[in-house]
């Protein structure tokens, strides 16, 4: 059974239709990877997916309860993160902080109890510390921990997005762009990570445009072309889809027809 | 934890202010009086602070604390309440009506919601104005009862403030009320619920990507604000045992902001700082006093030019009071 179904999502900003008619559904532990061509709607599609968004029509399933509509905060909660590019950070904490607060779905305590640091509060506390030094560990940040994020390179904060998405627990983690402006040497390090984020376990969903990396690290693709979905299926098939060429390429009699 | 350095430095602070300023000045009530109007107007102030450090900037501090004047005024005289529950209680008023004004203006951020709460005074004081059947309109309430004995059990733990020296009693109320004050916001933002204030403030869509409900945190940080409003405004309805709608106005609201930025933004214990240099400087030099908007004015506009943190940024030798708001505590936690 899948865990996440994309059912008919239709998303119109007053007359333009940025998403029409989508489906297609996410298997557990996949990396599934959205393309298309500039302007073909993916960011409204991840948007939608994570409910920054609420769609026009069609629904998102997760675990086959619909979550599009929802507040963000409560799709979270149910287990479904995005990530953000990299801009999107807390500038003014520290890299280990901004995984610590990152931490909140796990607290226990409530914030009374965390007002008057309450055993339950100290246990949450010292908990989120202990994981989010792991979870920096894991991708490659422990040296930077107590840097400033404003302070940190570019790459450095993509990593540090996907380790503020693993701090919320998620069972499907949606990566917005995560090998854009990469060279190839950093994009292959980010494959290696959000390979290794699956395998433990967590369902990827992304949408990308560098097409030699999601080629490289996706079992499956959706591609997106005008607000529609034209293919779907393993990178092979993709490569060798003629909408697809089309789509990236423009068809052939109309560059010669001009 | 704060080192042991400002352990000492808060426990020097506190024996000046509980035993030796009082003891100076007993015989002397116009500064008792001077000093005690600084420490509730900070009191007020950690309010404004507090909506600073959630990413909000509050013009309208003024407003909540007319409610909680007024109430306190209303359950005083018209319901024969206790001046002390009655403080509390106007407290909570003004916490309940900026749940009810936060819940949709919250959602604006930036010059909108500044906007909105600097309205937020003069509507409150036209609202005093207009009800005159609870508020007595421009008359005021008046005659308003000083607080009473509190006494458990035959032992008077409160003396009446009509049997003691009224000013020394106001002094170490208004003392306490400070104390307290900015024990707890200490505690609060060094505790979880800081940062995630603090995650708000930097930036709403990622705290909410995470699972944080910015919708209730920030309501939250409004209605302790406006709290510490409420029970300023009580306190200063007691003190001058009348309410008028002009006793807080959007050039008190505008100080209440001042007195933030001057201490600085980035710490807690800034809106003391920013206060008591402020209020004190003026009421010592009383021939600046019909130049006091226009210092204001300037003292507004260079602080932003030259000392956007606050006075607290200058770091003085040897000054290490642990008063930041964010001590760097994931280091070596």
């Amino acid at each position: 059974m899948p865990i996440m179904e994309i059912q008919n999502l239709t998303k119109r900003f007053g007359g333009l239709t940025a998403v029409n008619d989508v489906s297609f559904s996410v298997e557990e532990e996949e990396i599934l990877s959205i393309i298309g061509p500039n302007g073909a709607g993916k960011s409204t599609l991840f948007k939608l997916i994570s409910s920054f968004l609420r769609p026009s029509e069609g629904r998102v399933e997760f675990k086959g309860e619909r979550i599009s509509g929802l507040a963000p905060h409560i799709v979270a909660r149910r287990g479904v993160i995005r990530t953000f590019q990299e801009t999107t950070i807390f500038r003014d904490m520290t890299a280990r902080e901004n995984v610590v607060v990152a931490h909140h779905l796990r607290t226990e305590a409530s914030l009374v109890g965390h007002f008057a640091n309450s055993p339950l509060a100290r246990r949450d506390e010292s908990s989120f510390h202990e994981s989010a030094a792991e979870i920096l560990e894991y991708l490659g940040l422990g040296h930077v921990q107590n840097e400033y994020a404003r302070n940190l390179p570019h790459g450095y904060l993509r990593a540090l997005g996907i380790a503020l998405g693993l701090a919320a627990e998620p069972e499907v983690l949606l990566l917005d762009e995560p090998f854009t402006g990469m060279n190839q040497d950093e994009t292959n390090k980010a494959v290696e990570m959000v390979r290794g984020v699956r395998d433990r376990g967590i369902t990827i969903l992304l949408v990308e445009h560098d097409m030699s990396a999601v080629m490289k690290i996706s079992d499956r693709i959706v591609v997106l072309n005008f607000g529609e979905k034209i293919a779907e299926g393993t990178p092979t098939e993709i490569q060798n889809d003629d909408r697809v060429i089309e789509a990236y390429l423009g068809r052939e009699d109309e560059e010669i027809g001009i | 934890m704060p080192n042991q350095r400002s352990l000492i430095a808060v426990g020097v602070a506190l024996v000046i202010y509980l035993i030796v300023l009082p003891a100076l000045l007993a015989d002397k009530p116009y500064f008792l009086g001077v000093l005690t109007t600084a420490s509730v107007l900070s009191v007020i102030a950690a309010g404004v602070w507090l909506t600073f450090f959630i990413g909000r900037i509050n013009i309208g501090q003024g407003a909540f604390a007319l409610v909680g004047g007024y109430a306190a005024a209303i359950l005083m005289t018209k319901l024969g309440f206790s001046f002390w529950i009655a403080m509390p209680l106007a407290g909570l008023t003004a916490a309940l009506v900026s749940i009810v004004i936060g819940i949709p203006i919250l959602r604006l951020r930036g010059v909108y919601f500044a906007m909105i709460s600097l309205s937020l005074t003069e509507t409150a004081r036209l609202s005093a104005q207009s009800f005159r059947s609870v508020t007595e309109g421009a008359k005021g309430i008046v005659n308003i009862p000083l607080p009473g004995a509190v006494e458990i059990f035959g032992f008077t733990l409160i003396p009446d403030f009509s049997t003691v020296d009224k000013h020394l009693a106001f002094y170490f109320l208004a003392a306490i009320l400070l104390i307290a004050t900015f024990a707890a916001m200490y505690r609060l933002v060094n505790s979880r619920i800081g940062w995630l204030f603090k995650s708000l403030q930097q930036n709403e869509e990622l705290a909410s990507s995470v699972g944080v409900d910015i919708a209730r945190l920030r309501v939250i940080a409004y209605a302790i604000s406006s709290f510490l409003g409420g029970i300023g405004g009580a306190f200063f309805v007691a003190a001058q045992q009348s309410v008028y709608p002009a006793s807080f106005q959007i050039q008190d609201s505008i100080y209440f902001m001042l007195y933030t930025f001057l201490g600085g933004l980035g710490y807690v214990f800034g809106p003391i700082v920013g206060t008591f240099v402020l209020f004190l400087s003026f009421e010592f030099l009383h021939g600046l006093n019909e130049y006091q908007p226009l210092i204001y004015s300037i003292i507004m506009i260079a602080l932003m030019l030259w000392l956007p943190n606050g006075l607290l940024s200058i770091r003085l030798p040897g000054w290490g009071l642990g008063t930041k708001a964010n001590p760097e505590r994931a280091r070596g936690a």
